[in-house]
C-alpha cells in the first residue's frame, strides 16, 4: 500500500515534511491541511445557501416589492438551501473539518491512519460540490423537489429541474457519500486504533466521542440515501418504476406503473433522522469541551455523557418514521415511532442537565466561545421542547408542514449546531493560526446572531400554529390575520441583519490572520492534547520526535492541591499535579 | 505494523501510567489498521445491500402484477430439455469455490509461501472473472432472448427487470472490483512487497472482502432465484 503508517509512531524519520507549496497546501496528506480545505469549501458553499435563504425571505416579507424570484425559483431555492445547509455545510464541516483537525490532535496521533485516502476524500468532496453547483446551470435549473426529494413529484414534469436538476443532485449526493465513506473509515479507525499511550477510550475528550459516534452513524445511514439515490436516478433516466406509481401528471400519463413512493420515504428518513444526529452529536461533544474549559470545571457526569452519546446514536436508527405521520403508513407505526422518539428525549435531556450542572459553581469566563456555547444551551432546549410536541402523532398531524416545523428544525438542527460551529471556530482558531481572533468583533457577532435567530424563529412558531404552510411562495388569497404579513416582514428584516452579521465573522477571520494578537500555545489554559503541541500551529506530524503520553482524563480543571487551575492530560501525577480520581486514573 | 509499535515502545515511561491503563490503552482491537478499516467498510456495505434487498422485497410485495416465475425465467436448455436454474447453480458453485481458494491463499500467506499464495489468488480472481462472464451471459440472454428490460418486460411487472438488473449489477460491480483488487495484491505478493514489509496481512484483508461478496451472493441467490 502506498501509505506510510505513522499515525502512532515515535520515530519521526518517516515524516518528510513536504517542501513545495503544492504538496504542502494543495495535494497535502496532512490532516490539518485537509481539515482547512474541508472547512473553507463547506463555508463557501454554505454562503450560497445563506444567500438563497435571504432571497426567499425577501419574497416572503415583501411579496411584491422585489420580484427577485418566480414561484418555481422559490422551490429551487428551498431545495438547494436545505440540502446545502444539512449535507454540504454542516456534515462536511463537522466531520471533514473539525473531525479531521481534532481527532489526531486530541488522541495524540501524528495523523489519520491512512493519510492518502484522507486526501482523496477531500478531493472527491470537492467534486460533489462542483456537481452540485453545475446543477444550478443545467437546462431547467436545479431541482425544486424540496430537500426531501420526495417522488413522484421529484421526477415528474411540472416540478422545476425534474429532468436535469434532480439527476445532478442525486449524482452529487452519491459522490458525497463516497467522499464521506473514505474520510469516515479513517476517522473511526484512527479513534479506535491509533491513540497515544495512556489515551484510553474513557479518557477521550467528548469532542472526539461526539465526532466518532456521528461518523459511525454516517457510515450506517448514508447507505440508505445512496440506495434511494441510485433507484431514483434509474427512475428518472432509464425509466424504471421503483418509486413511481401509475399516475396522470399535467394531462398525460407517464409510462411508470406499480412503484411505491412510500418506499422512498422510508429509505430517505432511515438516512434522514440519523443525519440530524450526525450534525448534532459533534456539536454535543464540542460544546461539552467548550463549557468545561471556559467554566474551569470538569464536565459533569463524564461517563453519563459518553453513554448518552452512544444511546442517542443507537436510538436514532429506530425513530425515522416520525417524519411520516401524515404519509398514509399504517397508524400502528405511528404509535411505535412516537414512543421511540420520546425515549430518545431521555438521554438528550440528561445531556442538557449535565451541561447546566457543569456551569453550576464554575468559574465562568464569558469569552466568545463560551458565549456561543451558552447560546447553544438556550437554542437547543428550545428546539428540543418543540420536538416533543412534534413527536406526538396527534399534535404533529395539524402542525405538520406548517411554519411550526420550520421553526423547530431550524432551532434544533440549524441554529444550535451553527452556534457550536462558531464557538468552535473562535476556540480553535488560535491553535490553527497562532493568532487570537478579535474579541470585540466576536462579541458583536455573537449578540447579533443570538438575538437575531430568536427574532427570526420565535414568531415562526406562532405562524405555524395559525396554520401558515411551509414551502409557499406567497399567501395572497389566503385569509390569514393581518399579523401574519407583518410578522413575515419583521422576520425578513431580522434575517437580513443576521445574514449581514456573518460578514463580521468572515472579516474577523481574515483580519485576525494578519493583525491578531499572537496567542501562544494554550491561550485558554485547556487540558486537552491539541493545546500541548510543541509548535503552534502544529507542524506536520504534530508532536515532534516523541509522542505524548497521557496520564489523566480531559477535565482536570480546578483540581484541589494543583499549582494551576488546569492540569494537561500529558502531565504525570506529581506534587503540583495530583492524580485525580476522575474517570482518568481508574479506567 | 501497529502491533509491533506496541512492543517496540519501552514500558519504562511511568510504570504507574501503564498499570492504570489496561486493555483499552492505544488500540481497541489487537489487529492491524487495514483490517479494522475493512471490517467497518463491510459493515457499511452490509447496510447498502440490506437496503437494496429490503427495497426489492418491498416492491415485489407491493406491486399488483404477478411476479415472474424464476425457475421458468432462469432456465437453460441442454439439448431439448429446459433445466431450471442450471446456470445460476454453476455460477454459485464457481463463486463458492473461489472462497475456498481464497481461504487457502490466506493460509499460504501466513506461511510466507510467495508463489503458492500468488497462484491461489490468481485462481480466485479467475473464478471471479468467470462468474462475471457468466453473469454477462445471463443478462444478454434475458435482454436479447426473453426481452426483459429495466422499464418493463412480458414476464412480469416492470419492477422485475428493474430490480433484478440493479441488484445483480451492483453485486457484479463488487465482484469485478474484487477481481482487480485481487490482481493488484497478487502482483505485490509475487514481487515480494509483503516479504519486505514483513507481513502478509493484506492478503487476509482482501480475503475478508472476497468472502463478504460471496456471502452477499448467497442472499441474492436465495431471494431472487428461490423465492
Ligand atoms: C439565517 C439563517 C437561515 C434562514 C434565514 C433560513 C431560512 C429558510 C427559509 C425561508 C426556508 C424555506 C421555508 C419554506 O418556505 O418552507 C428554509 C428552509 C429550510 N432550511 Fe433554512 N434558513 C437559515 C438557516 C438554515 C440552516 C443553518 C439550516 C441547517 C440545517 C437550514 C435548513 C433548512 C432546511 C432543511 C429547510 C427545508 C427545505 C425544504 O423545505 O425542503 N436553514 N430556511
Ligand atoms: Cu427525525
Amino acid at each position: 500500500m502506498a501509505y506510510v503508517a505513522m499515525a502512532d509512531r515515535d520515530d519521526p524519520h518517516a515524516l518528510h515534511d513536504p517542501q513545495s507549496f503544492v504538496t504542502k497546501y494543495i495535494w497535502s496528506q496532512d490532516h490539518k491541511v485537509i481539515a482547512i480545505q474541508y472547512g473553507v469549501t463547506a463555508i463557501a458553499i454554505g454562503l450560497v445557501a445563506l444567500v438563497l435563504s435571504l432571497v426567499m425571505r425577501l419574497q416572503l416579507g415583501f411579496p411584491h416589492a422585489f420580484s427577485l424570484i418566480a414561484p418555481t425559483d422559490y422551490y429551487q431555492a428551498i431545495t438547494m438551501h436545505g440540502m446545502i445547509m444539512v449535507i454540504y455545510l454542516l456534515t462536511a464541516l463537522f466531520l471533514g473539518g473539525f473531525g479531521n483537525y481534532l481527532i489526531p490532535l486530541m488522541c495524540g496521533s501524528r495523523d489519520m491512519v491512512f493519510p492518502y485516502l484522507n486526501m482523496v476524500s477531500y478531493w472527491v468532496y470537492l467534486l460533489a460540490v462542483i456537481v452540485l453547483v453545475i446543477g444550478f446551470f443545467v437546462p431547467g435549473g436545479p431541482t425544486g423537489a424540496g430537500w426531501t426529494l420526495y417522488p413522484p413529484q421529484a421526477v415528474s414534469k411540472g416540478t422545476p429541474g425534474a429532468t436535469w436538476g434532480i439527476v445532478c443532485m442525486l449524482i452529487s449526493l452519491g459522490i458525497f457519500i463516497v467522499a464521506f465513506t473514505m474520510g469516515g473509515l479513517n476517522y473511526v479507525t484512527t479513534v479506535l486504533q491509533a491513540r497515544c499511550r495512556g489515551m484510553t477510550l474513557m479518557r477521550m475528550p467528548l469532542s472526539v466521542w461526539g465526532i466518532f459516534t456521528a461518523t459511525i452513524l454516517g457510515l450506517l445511514a448514508f447507505p440508505a440515501l445512496l440506495v434511494s439515490a441510485v433507484m431514483m436516478t434509474l427512475d428518472s433516466t432509464v425509466g424504471t418504476s421503483f418509486f413511481m406509481p401509475a399516475m396522470v401528471s399535467m394531462g398525460h400519463s407517464p409510462t411508470h406503473s406499480g412503484g411505491s413512493p412510500l418506499l422512498f420515504q422510508h429509505l430517505f428518513w432511515f438516512f434522514g433522522h440519523p443525519e440530524v444526529y450526525i450534525v448534532a452529536l459533534p456539536a454535543f461533544g464540542i460544546v461539552s469541551d467548550l463549557l468545561s474549559t471556559h467554566a474551569r470545571r470538569h464536565i459533569f457526569g463524564y461517563r453519563m455523557m459518553v453513554w448518552a452519546i452512544l444511546a442517542i446514536g443507537c436510538l436514532s436508527f429506530v425513530v425515522w418514521a416520525h417524519h411520516m405521520y401524515v404519509s398514509g403508513m399504517n397508524p400502528y407505526f405511528g404509535f411505535f415511532f412516537a414512543t421511540t422518539t420520546l425515549i430518545i428525549a431521555v438521554p438528550t435531556a440528561l445531556k442538557v442537565y449535565n451541561w447546566v450542572l457543569t456551569l453550576w459553581r464554575g468559574d465562568i469566563h464569558l469569552t466568545v466561545p463560551m458565549l456561543f456555547a451558552i447560546g447553544f444551551i438556550f437554542t437547543f432546549i428550545h428546539g428540543g421542547l418543540t420536538g416533543l410536541f412534534l413527536g406526538n402523532v396527534t399534535v404533529d398531524v395539524p402542525l405538520s408542514a406548517t411554519y411550526f416545523v420550520v421553526a423547530h428544525f431550524h432551532m434544533v438542527m440549524g441554529v444550535s449546531p451553527i452556534l457550536v460551529v462558531f464557538g468552535a471556530v473562535y476556540h480553535w482558531y488560535p491553535k490553527i493560526t497562532g493568532k487570537m481572533m478579535n474579541d470585540f468583533l466576536g462579541r458583536l457577532h455573537f449578540w447579533i446572531t443570538f438575538l437575531g435567530v430568536y427574532a427570526i424563529y420565535l414568531p415562526m412558531h406562532y405562524l405555524g400554529i395559525l396554520g401558515v404552510p411551509r414551502r409557499y411562495y406567497a399567501y395572497t388569497t389566503t385569509d390569514f390575520p393581518q399579523s401574519v404579513q407583518e410578522l413575515n416582514r419583521a422576520i425578513t428584516i431580522s434575517a437580513l441583519i443576521v445574514g449581514a452579521a456573518q460578514l463580521i465573522l468572515l472579516y474577523n477571520l481574515v483580519y485576525s490572520l494578519f493583525r491578531g494578537k499572537p496567542s501562544g500555545p494554550n491561550p485558554w489554559r485547556a487540558t486537552t492534547l491539541e493545546w500541548q503541541t510543541p509548535d503552534t500551529p502544529p507542524h506536520h506530524g504534530n508532536w515532534g520526535p516523541k509522542l505524548p503520553v497521557v496520564y489523566r482524563w480531559a477535565y482536570d480543571y480546578s483540581v484541589p492541591g494543583a499549582s494551576d487551575d488546569f492540569i494537561p492530560q500529558n502531565v504525570p501525577p506529581g506534587p503540583t499535579a495530583p492524580a485525580t480520581h476522575g474517570h482518568g486514573s481508574d479506567t | 505494523m501497529a502491533t509491533d509499535v506496541m512492543t517496540a515502545q519501552a514500558p519504562a515511561e511511568g510504570l504507574h501510567g501503564v498499570a492504570t491503563d489496561f486493555a483499552a490503552d492505544k488500540q481497541a482491537f489487537p489487529v492491524p489498521w487495514g483490517k479494522v478499516m475493512m471490517w467497518i467498510f463491510l459493515l457499511s456495505d452490509t447496510f447498502i445491500f440490506s437496503c437494496f434487498l429490503t427495497g426489492y422485497m418491498n416492491v415485489r410485495i407491493s406491486t399488483t402484477a404477478k411476479w415472474a416465475n424464476p425457475s421458468a425465467v432462469f432456465s437453460l436448455a441442454i439439448g431439448q430439455t429446459e433445466v431450471p436454474l442450471l446456470l445460476i447453480a454453476i455460477m454459485t458453485m464457481v463463486l463458492i469455490t473461489s472462497s475456498g481458494t481464497m481461504a487457502m491463499a490466506v493460509n499460504f500467506g501466513y506461511r510466507r509461501n510467495r508463489s503458492v499464495t500468488t497462484a491461489l489468488m490468481l485462481v480466485t480472481a479467475g473464478l471471479g472473472a468467470c462468474f462475471v462472464g457468466m453473469q454477462a451471459f445471463e443478462w444478454s440472454k434475458l435482454i436479447l432472448i426473453e426481452g426483459v428490460r429495466p422499464w418493463g418486460s412480458a414476464l412480469g411487472p416492470p419492477q422485475f427487470g428493474a430490480v433484478f438488473f440493479m441488484v445483480t449489477g451492483f453485486h457484479g460491480l463488487h465482484v469485478s472490483a474484487g477481481v482487480v483488487y485481487l490482481c493488484v495484491v497478487a502482483m505485490r505478493v509475487w514481487n515480494g512487497f509483503y516479504d519486505r514489509k514483513g507481513t502478509y496481512e493484506t492478503v487476509e484483508v482482501v480475503g475478508l472482502y472476497w468472502h463478504f461478496v460471496d456471502l452477499v451472493w448467497v442472499f441474492i441467490f436465495a431471494l431472487f432465484y428461490l423465492w
